[in-house]
């Protein structure tokens, strides 16, 4: 009697062991014979979106390639390092793209892309994941509304600082009706991102072992 | 009761003499899946996916097939085993099962439809949670062949795809006015021809996309549903009264 019940439990055992072992072995297969075309797809998608702000054919190298990592930054949002995208023609610096997050977004954090010329104007500003409120926050998407496009070609002294705002608090740039927290949030970000790009204009063209050697490594 | 009993026994002697067709042991499971006891309209199971993703077509069409091709895989294992599994231990071996084809779907997702993976984020991996599936996987595909349990699969998983569809389909045209929007996320970039303006310069109806216009809009399809089902009823309650009425002679 004991002997049954033992052998039954064993069994069961058994076979539950073997059942997950066969449905690791599918999610490992899935998993080897996905790698490399995910990898693939998430660097196609990256491209993709810097493309979109810095014009394809203005550089000449690969933006993947050419990338530095800097330290955490006030001005960033960012808690972590950044990573920041160079653009070349051949010796000639063009443009550097990177994230930034706004934390004063209505709901969550707004995180955003944005390319800056080496002139130091605006060449393109995405968002890239944001929890606005459908229909009337989210028009800072480019599928939704061509708001975004109003940074391209501004800097730091076009329109003057206390410019650097949206309508309603005085400023150049247009709100949405019944959001108005939304693009404030964007405008800040976009404008301490400019901020930010002035004050480390020299150093965001370095090569990461050049960049370490002068200002200390950030990879630990 | 010998006389039921009797008449028991000559049904089962006429289903063991005369195999059922094809069309008569499948149609009935088509019936079911997307009609009679569809996932959504009748078990009321999946909603969560179902109210959270159906904002636009192509999201809804995006969930629909990745739950369709989950169904379809744990139906058919779930059937490969059924004689192998001891029922105390049956209902983790499902989980294992559905949990694994769920990750499998997602990485292929992953890789080849990325930015639809982008979209629906977390609702992939939440398949699992889908109640539908271990569902049928119980009540069904535990005690069927492969090919029935395949086919159950593919009916409920296609039932459950098309109120996701219809309840994406009203949102939409409601909400933005649009059909197809983000087409190309889907079927490939050449395929952006595919997004219709349903009205043009339409502003957008603003709870159509917010969550309650997910519930507004599925209690308007089972509302119709009913509605449907009461009137079929009704039809045949008529017709009943109707050929007694014209052959009285028969009851009497």
């Amino acid at each position: 009697m004991k002997a049954t019940i033992l052998r039954n439990m064993m069994m069961s055992a058994v076979l539950l062991a073997g059942f997950g072992g066969l449905g690791t072995a599918l999610v490992m297969m899935t998993f080897e014979a996905t790698k490399e075309k995910i990898a693939a797809s998430e660097k196609a998608n990256l491209l993709k979106n810097l493309n979109n702000i810095i014009p394809p054919d203005s550089y000449t190298n690969n933006l993947l390639d050419n990338t530095l990592v800097v330290p955490a930054a006030s001005q960033l949002g960012n808690k972590g390092p950044t990573i920041i995208y160079q653009a070349w023609q051949e010796k000639k610096p063009v443009a550097v793209a990177f994230s930034v997050v706004a934390h004063d977004g209505y709901t969550g954090n707004i995180k955003l892309l944005i390319a800056i010329k080496a002139s130091g104007n605006v060449s393109g500003v995405r968002v890239i994941s944001h929890k606005e409120t459908p229909g009337l926050g989210d028009k800072i998407e480019i599928e939704k509304s061509n708001w975004i496009l109003s940074f391209n070609d501004k800097n730091l002294e076009i329109p003057a600082r206390q410019k650097w705002k949206v309508k309603k608090d005085g400023g150049v740039f247009d709100q949405f009706t019944g959001a108005t927290i939304t693009p404030r949030a964007v405008v800040n970000a976009v404008y301490r991102a400019l901020d930010y790009y002035k004050y480390n204009e020299k150093k965001l063209f370095l090569d990461q072992a050049k960049y370490d050697q002068l200002y200390g490594s950030t990879s630990q | 009761m010998p006389k039921t009993e009797a008449l028991n026994t000559t049904e089962e002697i006429s289903s063991t003499e005369v195999k059922p067709s094809f069309i008569e042991e499948y149609a009935p499971i088509a019936k079911d899946g997307l009609w009679d006891n569809n996932a959504v309209f009748a078990q009321m199971l999946g909603l969560c996916p179902l109210l959270a993703v159906s904002n636009t077509v192509i999201n809804a069409l995006g969930l629909g097939i990745a739950t369709m091709m989950v169904l379809i895989i744990s139906n058919m294992s779930v059937s490969l085993i059924r004689n192998i599994v001891r029922p105390e231990i049956r209902l983790p071996v499902f989980v294992v099962i559905i949990a694994s084809a769920v990750t499998a779907i997602e990485l292929v997702m992953h890789a080849w439809f990325h930015e639809l993976y982008l979209v629906l984020g977390i609702f992939i991996p939440l398949i699992v949670t889908n109640c539908a599936i271990i569902a049928r996987a119980e009540a069904f595909a535990s005690k069927n062949t492969l090919g029935k349990s395949f086919f159950d699969g593919l009916m409920m998983g296609l039932g459950f795809t098309l109120v996701l569809v219809a309840l994406g389909t009203m949102r939409e045209v409601i909400g933005m006015g649009t059909l197809f929007s983000n087409a190309h996320i889907m079927f490939g970039n050449g395929m952006q021809w595919l997004t219709i303006e349903v009205f043009s310069d339409y502003d957008g109806f603003l709870l159509a996309i917010l969550p309650p216009g997910a519930f507004i809009g599925l209690a308007f399809l089972l509302a119709g549903r009913n509605y449907i089902k009461i009137k079929q009823k009704n039809k045949k309650k008529r017709q009943k009264q109707q050929d007694l009425k014209l052959e009285p002679g028969i009851i009497s």
